[in-house]
């Protein structure tokens, strides 16, 4: 069958786009190098860690964490808009795998996310994260961190596949990927939140990736709320099992939607 | 040969509520051209996403070239070519880029795609701009890419879905000398559209439908024929408004109609310019000069209203961004 090269051409395509207009590649880069060094400065003096090479070696897996989360956001609205502009019609009046169109994009997504993550580490290792646990473990953490994103695009898929207007779903996304990621572990410690909002940082997933990321780079998860918890003691199976959730709801649902669209 | 047949589509929304589509059928002959022809809403786009395997009917059967595009949509889309209301290319993407993305999505493999790409380019004239992003192309460019983008396996049957709307007259003008290029080939083509001058140059038969329905199939001048032949059209002073349209009234056989704004008396004839020289004559022994005298075929438009019963809404869709809203300011 043809669904695997199918899946490759539109993958080419949102490259092709990259390449036409590379303002988008360097302002998604820019962002998180923001991220880095405000929250590396303007925070990092302030909060007490106990951590050897202080706050920026908690700080780089949460940040990496949150911008494979923020990815959603433009997935979701790049395919809102192919849809709006008719591609979407275009692409399913061909002789297509019917996949073709989803798998090319998440694919697509992940080359992205390689890219965006290389550029977030060289900026994290120029203000002093200095990772400790070995190159294994440090490319086991990457790989784990594009699995998230990969699981997360399908969310994207979903959103785009279900919205009506491009900048609609991408404010949307925002509004939900911003609060998840800060209602975590990921930029301070979950203890000084009141009681109520600290078992949602415990099984936020942004959470357990965070903190798998965290132990993968050689850290002890300073950041963790309560001890014993099954999120805090198994980041690792928990994100796990969060990706597969995500992917056992979000691709066939999305595959369907795609297939089952009517557009008006 | 039939290329295209549909047979009692049925296609309703809101669970029932909303009858895009009321058992429509229609038919096209093998290297024919059928314009389908109706106001928004009357159910063109939704006729084409069906036969264009985009949409499955509540009920109804169709076959495109033969093959059921119910059961069997992967095999019609092989050989069909649809181009849509608004230009569906990828805008950041140049010409080049696009048509090359759709012929290896075609499976015409790297070379190949290149080759057919670099020929419609040139058939479309488009060579100069192939380099240049779409977005900085104008309307009309973007309709002949798209249009371009929908022929790259020469396909056997096209859908085009009212391909001028939104285009300038110049646009429109270029747009229907490359559709009838097209035609010119063999292609069968089923063309919707709202402007009755386009059905009327570009189509050999014509379907209007409304609600969902056809309501009349024919030539242009079979359905200018059905609403009625020639009308014979008087303007005369007010003065010479009661004896005029007696002389009317008498030539053609009927009550004569009369519009006072235009200070126009009208009324069917039958014999053509004859019924002119006989009104003529008879004005002139009355001593009336009338102020202006024609004899009018009827025009697709009145075809609609006779038919329709309303004129036919045409509407400036815009090919992009949204329309205004009006007030709410303060």
């Amino acid at each position: 069958m043809h669904a695997l090269t199918d899946a490759l051409v539109i993958t080419k395509r949102q490259l092709l786009q990259l390449a036409r207009v590379p303002e988008v590649l360097i302002f998604s880069t820019i962002q998180p190098v923001m991220f880095v060094l405000l929250f590396r400065y303007v925070f990092g003096g302030s909060i007490e860690t106990g951590q050897p090479g202080g706050y920026v070696q908690l700080l780089m897996p949460g940040i990496f964490v949150q911008t494979t989360a923020f990815t959603l956001a433009a997935t979701a609205s790049g395919l809102a808009e192919d849809m709006q502009k008719g591609l979407i019609d275009r692409f399913r009046s061909l002789p297509i795998a019917r996949s073709a169109l989803v798998f090319g994009r998440t694919l697509g997504d992940g080359l992205l996310n390689i890219l965006v993550l290389a550029v977030m580490g060289l900026a994290g290792y120029l203000v002093g994260w200095r990772p400790t646990s070995g190159i294994l473990k440090i490319s086991l953490a990457f790989l784990f961190l594009l699995a998230f994103g990969y699981a997360l695009s399908w969310v994207g898929i979903f959103a785009g596949l279900a919205a009506r207007d491009a900048r609609v779903v991408q404010n949307v996304s925002f509004l939900v990927t911003f609060p998840m990621t800060f209602l975590s572990n990921a930029f301070a410690p979950t203890t000084g939140m009141p009681k109520p909002l600290q078992y949602v940082a415990e099984w936020n997933p942004v959470s357990t990736m965070v903190a798998a990321c965290r132990q993968l780079f050689g850290l002890e998860n300073k950041f963790g709320a309560t001890a014993g918890s099954f999120p805090s003691e198994n980041p690792l199976t928990m994100s796990l099992i969060y990706m597969a959730i995500i992917l056992v709801i979000f691709v066939p649902l999305s595959v369907r939607k795609y297939t089952n669209k009517v557009t008006k | 040969m039939k290329s295209i047949v549909a047979q009692d589509l049925l296609k309703t929304y809101n669970k029932g509520a909303i009858r895009a589509l009321d058992r429509l059928s229609l038919d096209v002959e093998e290297g024919t051209v059928l314009g389908v022809l109706g106001p928004n809403g009357a159910g063109k786009t939704t006729t084409v996403r069906i036969l264009a395997t985009l949409l499955t009917p509540d009920s109804g059967s169709a076959n495109v070239a033969g093959i059921d595009v119910i059961k069997h949509p992967d095999k019609v889309r092989e050989i069909i070519g649809l181009s849509g209301q608004y230009a569906a290319v990828d805008e950041t993407l140049t010409g080049w880029d696009n048509l090359v993305m759709f012929g290896r999505l075609y499976h015409l493999g790297k070379a190949a795609s290149i080759k057919r790409a670099e020929e419609l380019l040139e058939r479309f004239s488009l060579t100069e701009s192939a380099r240049r992003p779409i977005k900085t192309y104008s309307g009309g460019m973007r309709r002949r890419l798209d249009l371009a983008a929908s022929l790259i396996v020469k396909p056997k049957v096209l859908f085009l879905d009212e391909p001028t709307t939104g285009l300038d007259p110049r646009g429109r003008l270029e747009m229907w000398g490359v559709i009838e290029e097209l035609v010119k080939d063999g292609v069968t083509l089923l063309l919707t559209t709202q402007y009755l001058d386009e059905a009327d140059q570009l189509a050999d038969d014509i379907a209007v439908i409304d609600h969902g329905k056809v309501i009349a199939r024919g030539s242009s001048d079979q359905l200018k024929r059905e609403v009625g032949g020639e009308r014979l059209e008087v303007v005369v002073e007010q003065a010479h408004v009661a004896p005029t349209m007696a002389i009317v009234a008498k030539v053609s056989g009927t009550k004569a109609s009369f519009d006072e704004g235009l200070r126009k008396i009208s009324a069917p004839v039958t014999t053509g310019a004859g019924a002119l020289i006989e009104v003529l004559r008879a004005l002139d022994g009355a001593g009336i000069h009338p102020l202006d005298v024609a004899l009018k075929r009827p025009s697709l438009d009145d075809v609609f209203m006779a038919l329709t019963g309303h004129v036919a809404e045409v509407e400036e869709v815009p090919t992009g961004g949204k329309k205004k809203r009006k007030g709410g300011n303060r």
